[in-house]
């Protein structure tokens, strides 16, 4: 218990000092994530909406393959990804292997179908008088996806906190496709496993604990930012 | 899937409620099929309205902008920064492969930044087991390979993928094991070791990666007189450890199992792990360190001559002495011996 207390007071030492490494490492980790997560919504959101308010034939295998695909592991993505870039690959032309740039993709890739799923579990949550009430009134089906969207913005932007949470947390695509290069690739969860690694379990715990730490921030940021919205929509 | 989840649900339809009042003139919700829900959701009204991000109006489009410039700024800042331009000088980087023992022993860090200044050209170092560095290689995502496993990499070159082999650095693989040595093996020569490891029993840790140390350990089994496949599915006390030099040893000592290392990983983890070294003498104990240079004939955009610059670095006066020097103020010896391009004679 002692080296818990020790990795928390060692976290905030290297927060209050701003050690430059450390403060490198978080910065990519969270540049790398919320990129790689705004991609992620950008796709999620029309493609969401177009399957919700589509009917066709296999729709509910569809889905069920897309929540299937909520436990995909991060290592098995990382190994697509891998073969997809690495240069005798069929994009290794691009020569984006070892680079940032493939951890956002591949992230964006992970967090897709997690996204997607939740965000069209969230509109067939609604009741359908929302979309039906929109076109009764003359509503296009882009107008009503806005709608709907809208009134599902809660969910919506739970399903984007949660691809956020799994991008930022995971180690074995960002070892694969990054390569874990000091002071290119190296996140805080690669640099966890190597701290780890090399038996200094006081870094890695401190690392840990910066992690967290960025994650309530972002969470209080959110909730800040809904409760402004909502006094302002008052 | 039809059910999302209570809070979701609960949510969207109080933020219904809330817009009938706000916008009279907007859509009306009552409908039979729905009230009954609603009585059950008025009960959460209250939590559930003050974590609703209200409605997208004017104002809120602004917070709204105003997140998704913040977004912008911070990617921007940070991933462009680091990676953009980075990325822009492909060019100017370097990647090489190295295996996890010299990794671990903190020597590319300090021969990076002294390369870096020296040549102005970013290296970039994976680590990673002999077999995956080697693969790296063929695959053309690194320029160089820094590994040590002789026939392997003869075998890499007899392919075509690399140009020349060429040692920088060396010292010896060492078994060790738990203080109280209770297999015995103290002294004895490598392949009797062995043999008295698999004749007791008592916990081997392989590190069962294709890497190096794992190619010797083969080797030592071959030599040994023992079938390597048949001693890896001998039984409960061979544990194949699928990971680096470093967590090896840290298991063995969690295990209190005896283990091949090389010396220089050792002496970086002996006074965490505790474990001593108890075979030290055998030629075939020997550990060669080189570097081979993809060759761009048969790896396409291998960037050789780059490369070529970094085998001159390790193998320069300079950087012999710095390597034959270094782990000397940490663990009063050093951990590799210089070899300058040439093999070592056991």
């Amino acid at each position: 218990m002692n080296e818990l207390w020790q990795g928390i007071l060692r976290a905030l030492e290297l927060l209050v000092n701003f050690d430059p490494e450390v403060m490198a490492v978080t910065f990519r980790s969270l540049g790398i994530s919320s990129t790689a997560c705004v991609i992620a919504t950008l796709v999620c959101l029309p493609l969401g909406s177009l399957i919700h308010f589509t009917s066709f034939k296999g729709k509910r295998l569809l889905v069920s393959i897309i929540q299937t695909f909520y436990s995909l592991p991060t290592v098995l993505v990382g190994l697509l990804v891998f073969i997809l870039f690495s240069r005798a690959g069929p994009l290794g032309e691009l020569g984006l292997m070892f680079t940032p740039i493939l951890m956002v993709i591949g992230q964006a890739l992970l967090v897709i179908p997690l996204m997607l799923g939740l965000i069209i579990s969230a509109l067939s949550s609604l009741d359908k008088t929302v979309a039906d009430t929109a076109f009764s009134l003359g509503a296009s089906r882009f107008q009503a996806g806005i709608l709907a969207l809208k009134e599902a913005r809660y969910a919506v932007i739970t399903s984007v906190i949660m691809g956020f949470g799994r991008a930022i947390s995971e180690v074995g695509l960002a070892m694969m496709v990054g390569g874990n290069i000091r002071g290119f690739t190296r996140t805080l969860t690669t640099a966890i496993s190597l701290e780890t690694s090399k038996g200094d379990i006081e870094l890695s715990l401190a690392l840990g604990f910066i992690l967290l730490i960025i994650s309530l921030v972002i969470n209080i940021a959110l909730s800040r930012l809904q409760q402004v919205r909502t006094s302002a929509a008052h | 899937m039809e059910a999302g989840p209570q809070g979701v649900t609960g949510n969207s339809a109080a933020s219904r409620i809330r817009k009938g009042e706000n916008h009279a003139s907007g859509f009306a919700f009552e409908s039979a099929s729905f009230s009954g829900r609603l009585i059950f959701l008025s009960k959460t009204r209250k939590e559930v309205t003050h974590i609703c991000i209200g409605d997208f109006n004017v104002k809120n489009i602004k917070y709204l902008l105003l997140s998704g410039a913040l977004i912008v700024i911070l990617v921007a800042g940070i991933g462009g920064c680091d990676s953009g331009s980075s990325i822009i000088q492909a060019q100017d980087r370097l990647r090489i492969a190295t295996t996890t023992s010299l990794y671990d022993t903190g020597l590319w860090n300090a021969l990076e930044d002294r390369f870096e200044q020296e040549h102005g050209i970013r290296l970039d170092i994976l680590y990673a087991g002999t077999g995956i560095a080697l693969e790296y290689g063929r695959r053309g995502d690194v320029d160089a390979v820094a590994v040590h496993a002789k026939a392997t990499e003869e075998q890499f070159i007899a392919e075509g993928y690399g140009i020349e082999r060429v040692p920088f650095a060396y010292n010896y693989f060492i078994i060790v094991g738990p203080e109280s040595d209770p297999a015995g093996i103290t002294g004895l020569s490598p392949e009797d070791a062995f043999k008295k490891l698999h004749d007791s029993q008592i916990a081997f840790i392989s590190r069962g990666d294709a890497s190096g140390t794992h190619t010797k350990e083969k080797a030592i089994w071959k030599s040994a007189g023992f079938d390597y496949d048949t001693v890896a599915t001998s039984g409960s006390w061979y544990v194949e450890a699928g990971k680096g030099m470093g967590p090896t040893l840290q298991m063995a000592a969690e295990m209190e199992a005896y283990t091949l290392a090389d010396i220089g990983t050792f002496l970086a983890y002996k006074a965490e792990t505790g474990l001593v070294p108890l075979v030290e003498e055998g030629s075939i104990l020997l550990n060669v360190y080189s570097i081979i240079v993809i060759d761009p004939a048969a790896v396409e955009g291998a960037k050789a001559e780059k490369a070529q610059l970094l085998v001159d670095f390790l193998v320069s006066d300079e950087i012999q002495d710095f390597i034959g020097d270094y782990g000397m103020a940490d663990y009063g010896e050093p951990l590799f011996n210089p070899c300058a391009g040439n093999e070592p004679a056991s």
